[in-house]
């Protein structure tokens, strides 16, 4: 609020501290130093060399920056990563395993879900996420629960359908 | 965003504490309003206090048959907890009709309450706003204001209150658990939010050094006939033009019980217990919805652009309440209106 600026300006208080932060990301132990207002996906991307989370809007409007913490699918430009300290990050960089890629990954190249691949790696965390809550079936609930990512190129049926292909509803 | 310090709460009475010596701090939960509109510098905070992790996360049954939602309980948590699904379906409906599953996934219970207008001017900070810097003006009431309120706007400010959850919420009665230095009070949920009036820059009537510890939900739930349906712009992950909550007690076609509140009209959930009570002993049927959406609407006002607001609310109160009394309530996923 603006009242709170014009007493900041006032009484200004002292620049804080760069804090400690320790994530397990993709499996492995990552601790490093941010300023407090660096958001989850700003550490991911600048300080642990993770540009596969991809920033959209820098707003939660996009879903570019869809990541899971502690298994849940959530907007990581809207959260600070000193608030997440501790925490358990997986992004698109780990979900392949031994080279293998996840089966939604590779849904999303058989189904060619994706022409810039730009909202890809989003788009990819978000259908996991999807896959784990175990709600979303039909291709209406794929659709309404797939709402927070979006394709500017509109690749959408064929995201339906990877998703579908890699939760075993379709071949 | 303008630097700010941070710390976390350790428990309530820390959090009480340390918003009550630090002016200009904000608490900080699922932080999906508050961030955003901290990158627009509409928010200032110097100090965000993190509540995240105050165990304020159960869902607990009341001796009197209700529900006691811990504050910090993630908006998709709620919706799909097994009690809400159960017993409040009207609750869980409207979640659901709300934002999209990563939001839903970060937001709490507390949070929904307390998130800020989507009025374009209160975020584009180049403009005149009166609830982002008191005595301004408001740009909406002669700017593009197709959106804005229909129902209880003043000439300072004709803003709406974005959240769903709530209008859902206000209709089943809910009440507001909130701690401040002074110790722990209850708000009715209907007397939460307030009106703009002069005084815009006030949304709620929560202390400024309070925090929201629950929500409580009483034993009738109206699981049996109940509906909630947003109209907006687009079919899913965008705020509503109009949204009914419609809830209904049914015996032999007549109706016993109404509960009725719209969102996207006004600067609050908007619930009419006049409109209720003129459906009560009502047979369940169009003539006596269309009455009770005309007695609801009987003071809405039109801005330059959204008239067409006033239309569209009655007719979603008819086709809500008609849903609600057969027993078939709005899908969130299939948007099809039957």
């Amino acid at each position: 609020m603006q009242d709170g600026a014009a007493q900041s300006d006032a009484n200004p208080a002292p620049l804080p501290e760069k804090m400690s932060v320790t994530l397990t990301v993709n499996g492995t132990e990552r601790r490093f130093s941010v300023l407090p207002w660096v958001s989850l996906l700003d550490a991911l991307r600048d300080h642990l060399d993770l540009t596969g989370t991809k920033k959209g809007c820098d707003h939660g409007q996009c879903g570019a920056c869809t990541v899971l913490v502690d298994g849940r699918r959530i907007n990581s430009c809207l959260t600070l990563a000193v608030m997440r300290d501790g925490a358990h990050v997986t992004t698109i960089e780990g979900l392949a395993t031994n080279g293998a890629l996840d089966p939604l990954q590779q849904a999303f190249i058989d189904h060619d879900a994706f022409q810039c691949g730009y909202c890809t790696p989003g788009q990819i965390c978000s259908g996991i996420g999807l896959i784990a809550e175990g709600r979303a079936k039909s291709p209406h609930e794929i659709r309404e629960f797939m709402s927070g990512n979006i394709c500017r190129c509109g690749a959408y049926p064929n995201i339906v359908a990877a998703i579908q292909q890699a939760m075993g509803t379709k071949p | 965003m303008i630097p700010f310090q941070y710390t976390r709460a350790n428990n309530v009475a820390d959090a009480v504490r340390l918003i009550a010596a630090n002016s200009g701090a904000k608490f900080i939960a699922g932080g999906t309003n508050l961030l955003d509109l901290m990158k627009d510098n509409v928010e200032r905070p110097t100090k965000l206090i993190d509540i995240s992790r105050l165990p304020l996360t159960s869902v607990e049954e009341t001796a009197s048959g209700g529900l006691r939602i811990g504050a910090l309980v993630p908006n998709a948590d709620l919706a799909w907890h097994p009690l809400i699904e159960k017993r409040y379906p009207l609750v869980a409906s409207a979640i659901l009709a709300g934002a999209s599953q990563q939001l839903r996934n970060m937001a709490s219970t507390g949070g929904n309450l307390v998130q800020r207008t989507r009025c374009a001017y209160f975020y584009d900070t180049a403009t005149p706003c009166n609830k982002r810097q008191p005595g301004s003006g408001c740009s909406a009431v002669n700017g593009i204001n197709r959106g804005h309120a229909i129902l209880g706007a003043s000439t300072s400010c004709i803003a709406t209150h974005p959240s769903d959850m709530c209008v859902a919420l206000v209709a089943l009665d809910a009440t507001v658990h909130v701690t401040g230095p002074n110790g722990g009070r209850t708000i009715p949920f209907a007397d939460f939010h307030r009106l703009p009036g002069d005084t815009p820059h006030i949304d709620t009537n929560l202390g400024p050094d309070e925090i929201i510890t629950a929500i409580e939900v009483p034993a009738k739930g109206f699981a049996t006939n109940y509906s909630y349906l947003k109209i907006r712009d687009r079919l899913s992950y965008a705020f509503a033009l109009i949204s009914v909550a419609a809830a209904l007690e049914l015996k032999d076609g007549t109706i016993q019980e109404a509960r009725l509140a719209l969102g996207g009209v006004a600067h609050k959930p908007w619930r009419d217990v006049a409109a209720e009570a003129a459906l009560r002993g009502r047979p369940a049927e169009e003539a006596s919805f269309a009455a009770a959406a005309d007695l609801l609407l009987r003071d809405a006002r039109p801005q330059a652009q959204n008239g067409f607001k006033i239309d569209l609310a009655k007719r979603a109160i008819i086709r809500t309440l008609t849903q609600a009394a057969r027993g078939t309530p709005q899908s969130q996923s299939n948007k099809t209106i039957q």
